[in-house]
């Protein structure tokens, strides 16, 4: 390996130990319960004794989470594509969707449990899918629509198809601003799956595993989840990325 | 020789809130097979109108387009076109991004063929070598070059040029001039240049159309008679320097800056 690939990997690993040791100093240094706040060594042990658990919920919690995305990937571009294409349709439906997008999820995690109630995983997908499909809806319909004038000539006047132009052109224009959309969209779904599994009382997930911690005054396992879904956030932060890279690479411009 | 395109007293009005603003009004150009027309005007005179009428992309509210000896009713496939900006895909290489009207008009053409095709074009314009590269690894000239190779890959009976030069420096300008003689040497198609460049339009055209200002009709038409290929010293010929300055006369006529009784001479 190359010492371009070593820093690559050693300088984010030795970024974490660092914030690690000094939340484990601090900590220490201010005499805090941990109530107030766990350090790292209080939360390794309560990764251990949960480990089973953590694995299960974890692993609950990251489906349901993909599944959302998904749910939000399809109807985003798809809604994307009907705003960016046409006219009337961007007028018509830009009001409902901000709107829509402005509603607080949290306040509606309750009202969904409700209606849907005992439907622990579809709940859960729904809320995921309802906070993080707006700006992949958003980004697609503004990368279609700022398409230069002259493409659309250029492949009209040989006598393309809509359907011709939208997958040559438009599609392949819009990924590098998709995948921005997408970046945010991860994050956002993580945020809905655990107001759910927070607020559904037999729903399972990390949120759950949260929820527990709280009401058995377990504070160190309230962290240990915090680092949890941090991880799931970074791992499929990363997924994301190589997604990117396969697919929009050449929207990176070499520094040459 | 007949005439590959031609339009009769054509009309064309633009509506909008305020009422039908007439961009076009009694225009007549006629491009003999082969030759090389270049329309000049005052800007927002409505020589784009004139391009997306060409090609199918708009029709005149008056009047008749023809393309060779066809009235022009829908988008054809033997037309090509080439901008200002040269609109390259950023994720195509420059020989992918030649292929692609190709992929279009000649979905059967085996695969070879259209490299082929396309690597033949890019050598003819300088861009041997460059095939594998971005557009965005290229200058400015040179993705120029390809957007021209791009638009004649499936040899159009019609080129449409719309101001392709204008965003070049002088001397980039100057070799682009060059290629596109030599490309006229080795393809056979008739071109209709839209350009704000006189000395653009005598190196290059057979004939130079003047439009008035809006709204646009056929003001004035000079044969420039001098043989192609052409070396760019044959700009500095008297007879050149002679339709320049005449040129100038009518643009400033269009403009409305000198009186229109001059234009006889």
């Amino acid at each position: 390996m190359s010492g371009a690939n070593w820093q690559k990997i050693l300088s984010p690993v030795l970024g974490i130990v660092v914030v690690g040791v000094l939340w484990e100093v601090w900590v220490w240094y201010m005499q805090w319960p941990t109530y107030k706040m766990a350090a790292p060594s209080d939360i390794g042990p309560a990764f251990w004794r949960f480990k089973e658990l953590f694995l299960q919920y974890g692993w609950q919690t990251l489906w349901r989470t993909v599944v959302g995305l998904l749910v939000a990937v399809a109807v985003g571009t798809f809604l994307g594509m009907i705003m960016g294409l046409s006219r009337l349709m961007r007028d018509a439906l830009y009001p409902l969707l901000v709107g829509f997008n402005a509603v607080p999820k949290a306040t509606v995690v309750p009202v969904v449990a409700l209606v849907f109630v005992g439907q622990h995983d579809f709940n859960t997908i729904l809320i995921a899918f309802m906070i993080s499909f707006f700006p992949i809806a958003v980004s697609v319909a503004i990368g279609l629509s700022t398409l230069e004038p002259e493409y659309r000539d250029i492949l009209r006047s040989l006598g393309a198809s809509r359907f011709t132009i939208f997958w040559k052109i438009a599609l392949p224009k819009t990924l590098p601003e998709f995948f921005g959309a997408l970046k945010v969209a991860v994050t956002l779904a993580f945020i809905g799956t655990n107001l759910m599994e927070i607020v559904e009382p037999h729903g399972k997930g990390l949120g759950h595993l949260f929820e527990s911690g709280r009401i058995n005054s377990d504070y160190p396992l309230m962290f240990a989840v915090l680092i949890a879904l941090a991880l799931l956030g970074i791992l499929l932060y990363y997924v994301v990325v190589v997604l990117e890279r396969i697919f929009a690479g050449w929207a990176e411009r070499n520094p040459t | 020789m007949t005439n590959l395109i031609e339009l009769k007293n054509v009309k064309h009005a633009y509506q909008t809130p305020a009422g039908p603003l007439p961009v076009l009004d009694g225009l007549d150009i006629a491009v003999p097979e082969s030759s090389f027309c270049a329309v000049v005007g005052p800007s927002g005179c409505g020589k784009s109108t004139l391009t997306r009428l060409i090609a199918g992309l708009m029709f005149p509210d008056e009047g008749e387009v023809w393309l060779h000896g066809d009235l022009v009713r829908a988008p054809r496939a033997t037309v090509g076109m080439a901008f200002q900006n040269p609109v390259l895909l950023e994720w195509r290489s420059i020989l992918r991004n030649v292929i692609l009207p190709l992929e279009i008009v000649a979905p059967r053409m085996p695969e070879k063929k259209r490299v082929a095709r396309a690597e033949q074009l890019l050598a003819l314009v300088g861009l041997e070598g460059f095939e594998d590269k971005r557009p965005s690894e290229l200058s400015g000239g040179m993705r120029q070059r390809a957007s021209l190779c791009r638009a004649i890959v499936h040899r159009p009976e019609v080129l449409i040029l719309d101001e392709p030069f204008g965003a070049l420096d002088a001397f980039t300008r100057e070799d682009l001039w060059q290629t596109m003689h030599d490309l006229r040497v080795e393809e056979p198609f008739t071109t209709l240049l839209i350009t704000h460049d006189l000395r653009e339009s005598v190196y290059l055209a057979d004939q130079v159309v003047v439009l008035s200002g809006r709204p646009a009709a056929t003001q004035y038409v000079l044969d420039v008679d001098m043989p192609v290929p052409r070396p760019i010293d044959s700009l500095y010929e008297p007879a050149a320097v002679e339709m320049l300055a005449t040129l100038r006369h009518q643009i400033q006529i269009a403009q409305g800056r000198a009186p229109a009784q001059e234009a006889t001479q």
